[in-house]
C-alpha cells in the first residue's frame, strides 16, 4: 500500500506500509517503540535506541510551525508540469519534521519561517491508482480531497 | 603508519565535453599526472577510481577505466560517496599507502554527467534525499541548500546579495583558470538577475552539472622523496557523516559532518583554521560556500555573509577560497570535483598557481561535501 503515498512513488515496500492506509483515513501516524517508547515521525518500524522491532502506530496531530520553505521552479523529470511549486519543512507539534508541499489555503504572506501550520491529509483524485499525501496548511484546514489539479 | 604525500597530479579541461567517453576524459588527466610525476604506468600499484555510477551508462566503470589507462593488472577499485567520491578515493588511497600495503597509488576522479538532461539529473540528485519521505514530493537538490539558504537567513540575518558574492568571487578566479568550464567574471547584477532554480536561489547560486577528470598520484615518503623534489604532504584527513534525511538535522544553518571532519583534519595535522592560507570548500550552491566558513571555523558561525562581504576569502584577505573558481566557475563533474579541490591546492603549495597563486602558501585545506552534508571530507595537506 506505501506504493500509494507521495506526488510519484520511489517505495512499494516497507515494513510502515500501513503509514498510507492511515493516511487514506485522514490520520496521520508516527510510530512508537514497544520496548522503550522512543517515538519518531515519519514512522519506522526498528527502533535507533533499543533496536527493537516491535512498534505501534500513534497519531500525530498535524500541527507544527513551518521550519523552512522554498519554490521549485527548476522541477526534475515528473514534476516539470507543477513547477513552480512550494515545499516546506515542518516541526511537529509530537516530534519530529515532515516534508510536504504548502498548500493553497497558505498565501505566500503567511507562509513564513515560524508560522504555525497544519499538516492535512490528501487524497489526490482523478488518477488511475489511489495516491494519497499531505500538504502544509493554515492552522484550522481539515483534510479532503487534493486541490491540487491531478496530472 | 607511513606518511603520505602527492608525487604527481594532473588536470583535463571541464565543461560540456561532447567530444569524449569517460575513460578518454580520465586519459587526459592521467597523461599529464604520469609526466608530471616523472613515472612510469609500471610503478604504479594501484588506483583508485572516483564515479558517482548512476550517470553513466557504462558499468563497472573502474575496470573501463583501469583498461583503457593501460594500467592491468594492477588492482583497482570504486569510490563513492556522491559528490564526495573522489575525497573518499584520496582517503583510500592514504590508507592503502599509510599500512604498508602500497607504495605508489593513483587517484582518478572522472565524471560524464551531460549525456543527461538537466531535469534528469535533478531528479536523479534530488534522489539523495530520503526517497521515502522527500522526493515523493519533487525535491531537488538546489532546493534542499535552499531550505539550508532559508534558514540562514532567519536566524542569521544572511542576504542573498551576499550568497552570491561567493558566485562572484568564483567567477572572477575562475576566468584565470584555464581548465574551468566559464571563464568569464559576472556582476552581482548580473547574478540577481539570473532566472529563478528554487527560492532564494538563481542559477547564479547553483554549480553546474559537468564533465571532466582529474589525477593525483600519492606515494609513501620514502618512494615520493626519492620521485620528487616537491612533494605535498596530505598531512590532516577528517571525515564524518550526518543524516541522509533533512528530517532528521539538528539544525538547518550549518553540515555537522564537516565541523566534524575539519576538526579531526585539524588535529591530526596540528594545524588551527586560521594557519590554513588556501581552502577548496564545497560550494555546489552559494549558501554552501558561507557555511563552509563557518563550518571550517574561518569565522563564527552566522558570520560567513559578512566574511564573503568583507573579501576575506579572497587572495590577500584572510584564507583565500577556490582561488580556482570552485565547482561555481570551475564546473562540477561529481566523482572528479575533490580530486579537483586537491589538484589546485598542490598546485599552490608547489607555487606552480599562476596569476591566482596565494603568496607564499604552506597550508591548504580541501572540504568535499557528500550529499547536503550526509558525507564529508576535509583534508589538511602541507609543503615542507
Amino acid at each position: 500500500m506505501f506504493s500509494w503515498f507521495g506526488m510519484v512513488s520511489f517505495v512499494p515496500y516497507t515494513k510502515v506500509h500501513e503509514f498510507a492506509v492511515w493516511l487514506k483515513e485522514g490520520r496521520l501516524m508516527g510510530s512508537v517503540c514497544k520496548g522503550c517508547g522512543h517515538t519518531t515521525f515519519p514512522p519506522r518500524a526498528d527502533c535507533p535506541e533499543c533496536l527493537s522491532a516491535e512498534f505501534a502506530y500513534k497519531e500525530w496531530s498535524g500541527r507544527g510551525k513551518l521550519y523552512s520553505l522554498t519554490t521549485i521552479a527548476a522541477a526534475p523529470t515528473g514534476f516539470e508540469e507543477h513547477a513552480p511549486y512550494r515545499i516546506g519543512l515542518v516541526e511537529l507539534e509530537e516530534g519530529g519534521r515532515l516534508l510536504a508541499w504548502l498548500g493553497e489555503s497558505l498565501p505566500a504572506a503567511e507562509a513564513t519561517v515560524g508560522a504555525p501550520v497544519q499538516v492535512v491529509p490528501r487524497i489526490l483524485g482523478e488518477r488511475e491508482e489511489l495516491r494519497v499525501l499531505y500538504s502544509i496548511e493554515r492552522p484550522g484546514t481539515t483534510w479532503g480531497r487534493s486541490p491540487f489539479a491531478a496530472g | 603508519m607511513r606518511r603520505v604525500g602527492v608525487i604527481g597530479a594532473g588536470h583535463g579541461r571541464f565543461g560540456r565535453r561532447s567530444d569524449a567517453t569517460v575513460q578518454e576524459l580520465a586519459f587526459e588527466a592521467y597523461r599529464r599526472e604520469l609526466a608530471d610525476a616523472k613515472l612510469t604506468r609500471r610503478e604504479i600499484d594501484a588506483s583508485v577510481i572516483a564515479a558517482v555510477p548512476e550517470y553513466h551508462k557504462q558499468r563497472s566503470v573502474a575496470g573501463v577505466v583501469q583498461e583503457y589507462l593501460n594500467l592491468n593488472p594492477a588492482p583497482t577499485w570504486l569510490t563513492e560517496v556522491a559528490c564526495a567520491s573522489g575525497s573518499a578515493a584520496i582517503r583510500t588511497a592514504w590508507m592503502a599507502i599509510a599500512s604498508g600495503l602500497h607504495d605508489v597509488v593513483a587517484v582518478i576522479g572522472c565524471q560524464k554527467m551531460t549525456e543527461l538532461s538537466t531535469a534528469e539529473i535533478l531528479a536523479l540528485m534530488g534522489r539523495v534525499g530520503e526517497v521515502q519521505w522527500e522526493s515523493v514530493f519533487g525535491t531537488t537538490f538546489p532546493a534542499y541548500y535552499a531550505l539550508f539558504a532559508t534558514r540562514h537567513m532567519h536566524e542569521h540575518g544572511t542576504t542573498h546579495e551576499q550568497m552570491l558574492l561567493t558566485a562572484v568571487k568564483n567567477h572572477h578566479y575562475g576566468a584565470k583558470n584555464p581548465k574551468a568550464m566559464f571563464q568569464k567574471p559576472i556582476s552581482l547584477e548580473k547574478a540577481l538577475a539570473s532566472e529563478p532554480v528554487a527560492s532564494p536561489f538563481c542559477v547564479y547560486d547553483c554549480c553546474a552539472n559537468a564533465d571532466g577528470a582529474v589525477c593525483l598520484i600519492l606515494a609513501a615518503e620514502e618512494r615520493a622523496r626519492s620521485l620528487s623534489e616537491h612533494v605535498v604532504w596530505l598531512d590532516g584527513l577528517g571525515a564524518a557523516t550526518a543524516s541522509i534525511s533533512v528530517l532528521r538535522r539538528p539544525d538547518l544553518t550549518s553540515i555537522p559532518s564537516a565541523s566534524q571532519a575539519a576538526e579531526q583534519a585539524y588535529r591530526m595535522a596540528g594545524v588551527s583554521a586560521k594557519q590554513v592560507q588556501v581552502a577548496e570548500v564545497h560550494d555546489c550552491f552559494t549558501i554552501a560556500e558561507l557555511m563552509a566558513y563557518e563550518d571550517l571555523g574561518f569565522c563564527k558561525k552566522g558570520e560567513g555573509g559578512r566574511y564573503i562581504e568583507e573579501k576575506r576569502a579572497y587572495i590577500g584577505g584572510e584564507t583565500a577560497v577556490n582561488v580556482d573558481g570552485g565547482l561555481k566557475a570551475k564546473g562540477h563533474p561529481i566523482g572528479a570535483t575533490g580530486v579537483s579541490m586537491a589538484y589546485e591546492i598542490v598546485s599552490q603549495l608547489r607555487g606552480e598557481a599562476g596569476e591566482r597563486q596565494v603568496p607564499d602558501a604552506s597550508v591548504g585545506l580541501t572540504h568535499n561535501v557528500g550529499g547536503i552534508g550526509q558525507y564529508c571530507f576535509v583534508h589538511v595537506f602541507r609543503r615542507e
